[in-house]
């Protein structure tokens, strides 16, 4: 087997026998870094002399080891020792709950937004310490950093290693979620450094948030949010020109969108809207299959999109939902009546000066047929965002409508 | 998000701290640097030499000419900066707030947003 073929195997595998590891010996931090020295081995070994039979199981023994000359040379833990030498590996271990196990740990309520993050991409992503740095664009020392003080304080934490039952459950499952959402964002909004990489991140989470659904298929909101992440997924290539310019939703060329992705996004959006209980997920899955189901931009049902988002702003209020409202009822209504609503954010601390605020406001002033006013609030929107790619697409909006 | 946190110096008011003053600042700024080393949020920091040191580079006509000085007539000059790597504005706001110069009448600690990096990773 070639390199990169036996790195993607180890991104399927160290997950798993972390899994098993965690499980057997309830800690976090010693199983981790016991699993990445095997994986660090394999990735030598193997190219070289093969892929052995039972490669999950070569991955869990070698481990396992590592984990027992770790805790052996540990003086402090003599005691502990011989109890988990004398346990012996079992030939083979249900991974049932695994992934899950993993994630919820990983997303740890201690730990900030970004250490969860971290962790999630190397313990259940498979990742290693300098692709992840890689994708967030810090040094690797900065990211090792993060990873290791994520899983001390794991430890320090206390956790118990079992998935949390009832309210806690649910209530953690939710981070889970928002950590895979975040590592979506991150990927799919690049705004700076290597492309490549981190659309790879969009796809870890893709695969990830699948893993989730494959264990709990009956969640709707697990649902909801694969089949939100498919479906913008699916128009990645349409999203940017070959120069990297910004492509806006109205003008991409549907053709491009990866019809596979729709047709999987949209089924599990129908099946996530049949469930239960309406979530935040899923409401923006149906929003964003409402989108794929139009063939032009024209033809789009806003009438819909606009229902689905007075739904959103219900259950999850957030400026941000009103301001997209805002968009769908400027097509039903026209203009006026989306600049009416945007009015009412105007004293909004939360977005006060944001430019996702400014450049919608531009737009339909531009609609409205005020260009000056459009101008002007292009290029506070410009010069209010981060993103380059972001920047030029208002800049080139400003220029059309006039010199300065 | 990655944020650049950056210290403006006015060197009368560096000049007129006491040592003891001075000591505490750098001790300060060792026990930051650590902190944020720790935390893994800190990317890189540099400190510049006194803005007497500078020189103002400028090509016209295609001809180089370097002269002494800031560039700026200011009271205030860049004196060094912190490149972090941390969850949000206001954490960057409140890792600023720890910097010693921010308490300091007359200095002056800024936090910007990164919009574009380049450059080996490893700075």
């Amino acid at each position: 087997m070639t390199g990169p073929a036996v790195e993607d195997l180890l991104r399927e595998l160290t997950p798993q026998v972390l899994g098993v590891l965690v499980r057997r010996y309830r800690q976090f931090e010693g199983c981790e870094d016991a699993v990445q020295e095997a994986a660090l081995a394999a990735a030598v070994q193997w190219p070289a002399e093969g892929v052995p039979d039972n490669p999950r199981g070569w991955l869990t023994t070698v481990a396992s080891r590592r984990l027992i000359d770790r805790l052996r040379s540990d003086h402090a833990r003599r005691a502990r020792e011989a109890a988990l030498a004398a346990e012996a590996p079992p030939q083979e271990v249900p991974d049932t709950d695994d992934t899950l196990l993993l994630l919820f740990l990983c997303c740890h309520p201690t730990l900030t937004a970004a250490s969860q993050t971290a962790l999630t991409l190397r313990a259940v992503g498979g990742l290693t310490t300098a692709e992840i740095a890689r994708a967030f664009l810090v040094p690797e020392a900065t990211m090792a950093a993060r990873i290791s003080r994520a899983k001390q304080r794991i430890r320090a934490s206390g956790s118990s290693f079992d998935l949390p039952g009832g309210a806690a459950r649910a209530e953690r499952l939710g981070v889970v979620l928002h950590v895979l959402y975040l590592i979506f964002n991150e990927g799919y909004t690049a705004s700076s450094g290597s492309e490549l990489l981190r659309s790879d991140l969009a796809r870890e989470a893709v695969r990830l948030t699948r893993a989730v659904h494959a264990q709990l298929p009956e969640d709707s909101e697990v649902t909801g949010l694969l089949a939100l992440m498919l479906l913008t997924h699916a128009r990645r290539e349409a999203r940017t020109t070959a120069t990297g310019d910004l492509v806006p939703l109205d003008q991409q060329d549907r053709t491009g969108w990866d019809r596979a992705l729709i047709d999987e996004g949209t089924a599990l959006a129908a099946a996530a809207l049949a469930g239960p209980a309406l979530g935040p997920y899923q409401l923006q899955a149906a929003i964003a299959a409402t989108h794929a189901d139009a063939a032009t931009a024209e033809q789009t049902d806003w009438a819909q999109v606009h229902a689905l988002y007075l739904v959103l702003e219900r259950i999850a209020p957030n400026p941000m939902v009103t301001l997209n409202r805002a968009v769908a009822l400027a097509e039903t209504e026209g203009p006026a009546s989306g600049l009416a609503l945007l009015a009412t954010l105007d004293g909004d601390p939360r977005l006060a000066g944001h430019h996702r605020l400014l450049s919608v406001r531009a737009h339909l002033l531009e609609r409205l047929g005020d260009p000056v006013g459009a101008r002007d609030h292009y290029r506070r929107a410009a010069r209010a965002t981060a993103g380059l790619a972001e920047q030029r697409y208002l800049d080139a909006r400003a220029r059309r409508l006039g010199p300065r | 998000m990655k944020f650049l946190i950056s210290m403006h110096i006015n060197p009368a008011v560096m000049d007129a701290l006491t040592d003891e003053e001075k000591t505490a600042l750098g001790v300060g700024h060792g026990a930051f640097i650590e902190e944020l080393t720790k935390s893994g949020e800190l990317i890189v920091t540099q400190a510049l030499v006194d803005p007497s040191q500078a020189a103002v580079v400028t090509v016209r006509d295609g001809r180089t000419a370097v002269t002494d000085g800031p560039f700026l007539e200011a009271k205030e000059y860049l004196g060094g900066f912190y490149l972090v790597d941390c969850e949000d504005r206001d954490r960057a706001v409140e890792l600023a707030g720890r910097i010693p110069d921010a308490a300091i009448e007359g200095l002056g600690v800024e936090v910007r947003q990164v919009m574009f990096s380049a450059g080996p990773l490893d700075a």
